[in-house]
């Protein structure tokens, strides 16, 4: 460690820091515009000026490494003068329209023109002007609020892994642009509107929604994949206006990826704000009682076994666990949380979790993935499978793909074939990439869902299993082997057991009459069409989707902002959310809808507050009632069940056809519908 | 007002592919540098462009669809292309004249009349201000920094050629000879070889050795 004096206060940091963060360490403040932790630095903005013992002049402190018993001032005149001019010459080209800018009450250089900034202006010039640019759907831009920062093009670059901002001109004319006028192709390009210290980069969708001192912030989590983003609900009234990230350095760091940030005008629309049933082929309004006591009706006499449930992708645990209780107390084995269809061996937790955990992505040295396509899938964790790789220098972070993406992964990665039939061919040492796999400290293999969803999933995750063994990547202290999960609901239905019981049916199993009577919780995503046409379907949800048009009775649901609730993502972090906002109607917390019913069935569920339900949930699985999230290690070696499917030649297909279209939120929101007509469609059509 | 530095609608072609020639050229200057660090070979292969496009169009510039080229052959994103293409003031990023007439007004051909001649420029080729192309298409006037001749001042860069010690009289002259489609020859209109004195050498003067060569 270092030692460094910063305005007489004597701190240690570490060796190769800069100046900025040695003064950091000291509490001191200083303000900064091109500087970001996350990002490289640029130096440019000359804001973070501080002066240095021995030193002339001002340096800025961002790029400036320490040196043992060096003594930093941060609030000498000189740095204050120095700072002033450096503002002055900032707001020279800067418009003064902060009345109509949605950036203000949020601003760097409106909070830093206040500390530095001058009561007037000497510039009697023309200011200049620039001309906005096109950037898609999502990011508006008034480029002339521009102060060149290059906190866009550097993240651009770096995190997102598209270079396609830059820089043009020089001098006066330098213009942030795309030079052509074409959509960011990234799913985190809504990032930009956050790390943007002025107005030129803001959310087109948001655009002159509200200020930021209007909104209440509720943190919560994102449901739209299985990260667990951590986000901020930011509501004025009865609705929620933004989603912002959160900063969890475990999970997210401070991204959010843009379908997860823009669904948000989808909470609104499409909602089933109260009861219907179906009388005579039409859907009618009814009350909460009449339909229960429909319900029960219709329940009475039908035996268990005849009774079905599915659960959606974004349930919280908390109903999912009802649920459970629900059919249990109905004697129904017949529950599902795998809308998609995907096998996984659930009898420990280790088969069907992200197991390296998002953070220990930073520790691997090489990486398989297998019929997964991260960037779309889980586009916040694989801009740290793109950091690892930019970290870790050329050719020292493998990565070889099994299937082939049909999106720029971002980072290179070796596509080593499009079968599972590719896996023996590792495991026996035939391809350059086994020795790869062999000789690395920290391998890593992800499995996706576009395997498995198969009919082979079973075997292909065993066979990636056995790999991972072979390879050294199962042992106490690092555990190799990750499931990438694609639905949010879906950790926490394996771990609450939301699966077929014994003789139970599946999804697939449920379908064609395979039931009588069949409970949707917020279940879209399957073969809706399939359900048998003498079946009762009941739809508990809040968008009026594909299961809803099929109810014969619709139960109004809650979104994850009107509700709190439990939340475990695919590494098996549990993680709270809380509620944003009420919900519309006579719309009902799914938790509490269930546990209503289950008095009108006269089989009443034992927990009548939310605190009894998560006591419950603790019992089910040990993982609900830890605070602390562990990654786990492997102490046991055995393989999970392969199934009594062998595996197939068959390539693997993507599990997601359409990014921004994911989920019944998603599809209510004209946001991301906008997106997948510029994103999506043209190159599928293209494709066809 | 910035501006953006694209060509005008209609500008671009549609197509780009380097010529025999480039691909010749090309070669020589990618085997400077190694295979992973080929992007290094922007910057001439940008000018290969630039040449190309004014053996084969008249108008040495660079359209983007060409940076796009240079971009798939050097294996680097677009966008760092047009970062250093729009960087350079050498590289043309509109169409330009079949002459590019450069005056260099800074402090020493400017003391040595450098208004002369971009005034002769501009009566000789119908231009009115700098950055502007004459009507025929034959020249386009852009004011340039120190073109580092300051001994010969005042200059102008025609293309790549450096007309030297310039005035009014000859600017026009000279101009009138390209519109003829003559080349007049490169460097000091006077009577002074290279950088020498004018009217010859001045030291070293021995009565016994040969004429200093070089007088006109």
């Amino acid at each position: 460690m270092v030692k460094v004096t910063v305005d007489g206060i004597v701190v240690d940091v570490a060796p190769g820091s800069s100046a900025l963060q040695a003064c950091e360490a000291a509490g001191k403040e200083i303000p900064r515009f091109c500087y970001h932790e996350r990002l490289s630095v640029a130096g440019n903005c000359r804001m973070c000026l501080v002066e240095v013992s021995g030193g002339r002049k001002p340096v800025a402190s961002c790029g400036f490494p320490i040196a043992n018993g060096m003594q930093i001032f941060t609030d000498t005149e000189v740095v204050r003068r120095a700072r002033r001019a450096v503002m002055e010459f900032l707001l020279i080209n800067h418009p003064l329209d902060c009345p109509i800018c949605d950036q203000g009450g949020e601003c760097d250089l409106q909070d830093q023109a206040f500390g530095y900034g001058a009561d007037h202006s000497r510039y009697r010039e023309n200011k200049r002007a620039v001309t906005d640019k096109y950037l898609g759907p999502l990011v508006k831009t008034v480029m002339t609020r521009c102060i060149q920062c290059t906190r866009c093009i550097r993240f651009s670059t770096e995190v997102a892994g598209v270079q396609e901002l830059g820089g043009v001109s020089r001098g006066e004319n330098l213009e942030i642009t795309n030079y052509v006028e074409k959509a960011l192709t990234s799913e985190l390009s809504g990032n930009l509107i956050d790390i943007c210290p002025v107005g030129a980069l803001t959310s087109q969708p948001y655009a002159f929604s509200a200020r930021p001192w209007e909104l209440k912030r509720t943190d919560s989590i994102d449901v739209c994949d299985a990260v667990g983003t951590n986000i901020v609900m930011q509501a004025r009234g009865a609705s929620v206006l933004r989603i912002v990230p959160r900063i969890n350095d475990e999970v997210n760091e401070e991204w959010l990826a843009d379908k997860g940030r823009f669904v948000v005008d989808g909470f609104r629309r499409r909602r089933l704000d109260r009861p219907w049933v179906r009388v005579e082929g039409k859907l009618q309004p009814a009350s909460w009682a009449d339909a229960f006591s429909l319900i029960a009706t219709r329940l009475k006499g039908v035996p268990g076994a005849r009774i079905g449930a599915i659960a959606g992708d974004m349930c919280d645990a908390e109903s999912l666990m009802a649920l459970k209780d629900l059919m249990g107390m109905l004697g129904s084995p017949n529950i599902d949380c795998r809308q998609d269809g995907a096998r996984y061996d659930t009898s420990r937790r280790d088969f069907y979790t992200f197991n390296t955990g998002i953070a220990g992505i930073d520790e691997a040295d090489a990486l398989l993935i297998v019929g997964s396509i991260p960037r779309q899938e889980a586009p916040v964790l694989n801009a740290r499978i793109r950091r690892r790789f930019v970290d870790a220098g050329r050719g020292k972070f493998s990565i070889a793909m099994i299937g082939a993406p049909n999106a720029d992964p971002t980072y290179t990665a070796d596509v080593l074939g499009e079968g599972p039939d590719t896996l023996a061919k590792l495991a026996a040492g035939e391809l350059p990439f086994a020795e790869v796999l062999a000789n690395a400290k920290n391998p890593m293999i992800i499995v996706g869902h576009g395997a498995l969803t198969r009919p082979d999933g079973q075997a292909i995750a065993k066979a990636c299993w056995d790999l991972a063994v072979q390879a050294g990547a199962i042992r106490p202290d690092w555990h190799g082997f990750n499931v990438l999960h694609t639905a949010a609901s879906r950790m926490a239905g394996l771990d609450l057991g939301l699966v077929p019981g014994p003789q139970g049916r599946d999804v697939a199993g449920m379908l064609k009459g395979g039931v009588d009577v069949l409970w949707l919780m917020g279940a879209d995503e399957f073969a809706v069409h399939d359900i048998g046409p003498d079946t009762f379907v009941i739809y508990q949800g809040h968008h009026g989707d594909a299961g809803a048009a099929r109810a014969d009775v619709i139960l109004p649901g809650v979104l994850y902002a009107e509700k709190p609730g439990t939340y475990t993502n695919t590494e098996g972090r549990v993680q709270r959310a809380f509620r944003a906002v009420m919900p519309p109607g006579d719309a009902r917390e799914d938790w509490r809808i269930l546990r209503a019913f289950s008095e009108v069935a006269g089989r009443k569920l034992p927990y009548d507050t939310i605190e009894a339900l998560r006591t419950r949930m603790a019992q089910a699985h040990p993982a609900y009632g830890q605070a602390e999230h562990a990654r786990p290690g492997a102490a046991d070696t055995t393989a999970p069940q392969a199934g009594s499917v062998t595996v197939a030649a068959t390539p693997f297909h993507p599990v997601i056809a359409d990014y921004y279209l994911t989920h019944a939120v998603c599809r209510a929101s004209p946001t991301m519908e906008t997106c997948s007509g510029i994103y999506v469609r043209p190159a599928t059509e293209a494709a066809e | 007002m910035s501006t953006q530095p694209t060509a005008p609608t209609g500008a671009e072609p549609t197509h780009f592919a380097f010529d025999a020639e480039s691909e010749q050229q090309i070669a020589v200057i990618l085997a400077k540098y190694p295979p992973e660090r080929k992007a290094s070979g922007v910057l001439p292969l940008l000018y290969v462009v630039q040449k190309q496009m004014g053996r084969q169009t008249g108008s040495a510039w660079i359209p983007r669809i060409a940076m796009d080229v240079v971009a798939e052959r050097l294996e680097m994103a677009p966008i760092r292309v047009y970062e250093v293409a729009t960087f350079y003031l050498m590289f043309n990023t509109k169409p330009i004249g079949r002459y590019h007439l450069q005056v260099c007004t800074t402090t020493s051909c400017w003391l040595r009349g450098s208004d002369d001649v971009t005034a002769a420029c501009k009566k000789a080729t119908g231009i009115k201000a700098f950055g502007e192309t004459s009507t025929d298409g034959l020249f386009t006037l852009t004011e340039v920094e120190c073109l580092g001749a300051c001994a010969n001042a005042p200059i102008l860069q025609v293309d790549d050629d450096y007309y030297e010690d310039l005035d009014g009289p000859r600017t026009l002259e000279l101009i009138e000879a390209l519109k003829r489609g003559e080349r007049p020859t490169p460097g000091p209109t006077i009577d002074r070889l290279n950088s020498a004195p004018a009217g010859g050498r001045r030291v070293l003067v021995d009565e016994t050795a040969a004429k200093p060569q070089g007088q006109g």
